[in-house]
């Protein structure tokens, strides 16, 4: 049985004149016409299921509807078509800090944080030492919030919603939480919570952070879902997109093409290592000073050129390194 | 479905607690102040009115304070309720929580003051030479009622301030206007007989009317009077409960 399930999720969203709009304002706008909503597919038939232990990352640039997904698999919103079941409860992070109340002590605030979680009041004082402890707030039980700094109230967000087992773990941009010592721990914990066996979703936008903790991952691009599937696979893909100049990015439009990307990918990579290893090998002059970006971008045209059993050599090459 | 309600009830008093250490900012005199906020209103109406109305109204001072006793709590209750939900936007566009408990916590806030300026009012019957009677067990029930009805208008305004942010101001005179109809500091008596009907429209006054029969005519009102009370709040409820069904994920399109 899987334990997150979108079938052909589709959400529909709203913005505009709704917000923070007074009647007077309201009737006026309606009158002379000029009330504006714009309603448009944040979400169009992403479909996708995890297992217990999976994790899925899911990748695409601004405006993609990540973050809209998340909160439709959280609850917050309903997709406006399809459906979404998850079996077992869920620990969101989504925007961390945001939500803490500044009127509050950090103690007050933690408990508060843990009720809204859905935890239970025995829960929370069995756990609430080792939050703190966690959060590296000892000191500062009995301050104010708002007398916190940043990093320390994300800090805490990030042991209330962690410290527990949760059968789901929502992860919104939040592992670039804290200072280095902070980050190596948190990433540790994520690690271990994932080790035995959780289901977790993480939204990042470095490929890279995908590619580590994910073993799925889900391209979202305004709202499409481009690709499903293993998480080196798409993330080749996807980085190959990002690699390419804006003005010549293209969308794989079926498995077929998304594995081909993939692959140009990955031996554009392996062919980069070799340049930079040694250069004398190469019959062609390879550019000085070149960016990252136009390397790869220049790699990936020279794979597409390649004949299939110079790639095979390559690729064969790289299976054997493995 | 235990479990889940013993979730809530976790929830429930976090909110509360956090709602009264945010409203009186942990100091003594905040609490005192909002007992003591209706006493003041009380005395007020009475030197400024007991001249022209008191003379004929027998207990005039507990006649004025069954009308306060009332409408503070109807005014603490739907204006807390009303701010409640968008207080809280923060909160539930990040996390998936009922979100009528951030009300209930508002209305409970509001219900306590209630009880504690009860005790005033209790005491005040006491020295206003006020005997005990065994109908005056009965005004739990105008309390529970004035309490559900309340909730749901609160309920019904908050769902109207997160569309509209100048609910906020419209509701405010709203409220002095229906303080001038509920008969808070006129006898009812002036109001020529055939106009008492139309006063039995404004659910507030059925409420405080409870109030007055029980315990300066020390009587029970009718049956239909029961009813009636009964109705405006299941209707008050039902409407809010029904907005909040349907709207619950649209809210945070608005905030």
């Amino acid at each position: 049985m899987p334990i997150v399930d979108c079938k052909n999720v589709s959400i529909r969203y709203k913005t505009g004149d709704l917000k923070a709009i007074g009647l007077k304002d309201y009737v006026i706008k309606k009158i002379s016409g000029k009330y504006k909503v714009v309603e448009f597919w944040a979400d169009k038939n992403v479909t996708f299921s995890l297992e217990k232990g999976d994790m899925l990352g899911i990748v695409g640039t601004n405006g993609a509807g990540k973050s809209t997904l998340l909160k439709a698999v959280t609850g917050i919103m309903v997709p406006t078509e399809g459906s979404v079941t998850v079996n077992g409860n869920i620990a969101a992070l989504l925007e961390l800090a945001s939500g803490f109340d500044d009127e509050l002590t950090v103690r007050e605030n933690t408990y508060l944080r843990g009720a809204l979680l859905g935890y239970t009041k025995e829960f929370m004082e069995k756990k609430y030492k080792e939050i703190i402890a966690f959060a590296e707030l000892e000191d500062f039980q009995e301050y104010m919030f708002k007398q916190l700094s940043s990093g320390m109230k994300s800090r805490l967000a990030f042991s209330i919603a962690c410290l527990v087992e949760p059968d789901v773990l929502i992860l919104d941009e939040v592992l670039s939480v804290g200072d280095e010592g902070f980050k190596d721990k948190s990433s540790r914990r994520i690690k271990g919570i994932l080790a035995n066996g959780v289901t977790g979703i993480l939204v990042s936008h470095s490929v890279q952070q995908v590619r580590d903790l994910c073993n799925k991952c889900l391209w979202l691009d305004h709202g499409k879902q481009v690709a499903f599937g293993p998480a080196n696979v798409v993330c080749n893909a996807y980085s190959a997109y990002l690699f390419t100049p804006k003005d010549k990015r293209k969308l794989p439009e079926n498995e077929e093409e998304l594995y081909k990307v993939s692959d140009d990918f990955r031996i554009a990579w392996r062919i980069g290592v070799k340049e930079r290893e040694h250069p004398e090998n190469f019959s062609y002059e390879i550019p000085k000073n070149e960016s990252e970006t136009a390397r790869i971008w220049r790699l990936l045209n020279i794979v597409k050129e390649l004949s299939p059993e110079e790639r095979q050599k390559i690729a064969d090459e790289i299976d054997k390194k493995r | 479905m235990k479990t889940k309600l013993k979730e809530y009830k976790f929830l429930f008093s976090e909110l509360v607690k956090r709602d009264f250490k945010k409203k009186y900012k942990r100091t003594v005199l905040g609490m005192l102040w909002s007992v003591l906020s209706p006493l003041l209103n009380v005395l007020v109406l009475l030197l400024v009115f007991s001249q022209i109305f008191g003379k004929n109204s027998p207990h005039f001072i507990i006649y004025i304070f069954s009308g306060t006793l009332v409408m503070s709590f109807y005014t603490e209750a739907t204006q807390g309720c009303m701010r409640g939900l968008m207080a809280n936007a923060s909160i539930f566009t990040k996390i998936n929580v009922p979100k009528y408990l951030f009300l209930f916590s508002k209305a409970f806030q509001a219900f306590i003051n209630f009880l504690l300026t009860l005790g005033l009012y209790i005491v005040f019957c006491i020295f206003d030479g006020i005997k005990f009677n065994v109908n005056m067990l009965m005004l739990f029930y105008p309390i529970i009622m004035l309490l559900i009805f309340s909730l749901g208008v609160g309920m019904i305004l908050s769902a109207l301030f997160v569309f509209f942010r100048d609910i906020e101001y419209l509701y405010g005179v709203f409220l002095i206007l229906l303080n001038y109809v509920s008969a808070i500091f006129y006898p009812i008596t002036i109001v020529p007989e055939q106009f008492r009907k139309i006063f039995m429209l404004n659910p507030v006054y059925v409420y405080i009317h409870y109030f007055r029969v029980v315990v300066i005519d020390g009587t029970m009102p009718s049956l239909g009077h029961h009813a009636l009370c009964a109705l405006y709040a299941l209707i008050a409820i039902a409407i809010g409960c029904g907005i909040y069904r349907k709207y619950n994920h649209e809210f945070l399109y608005y905030v």
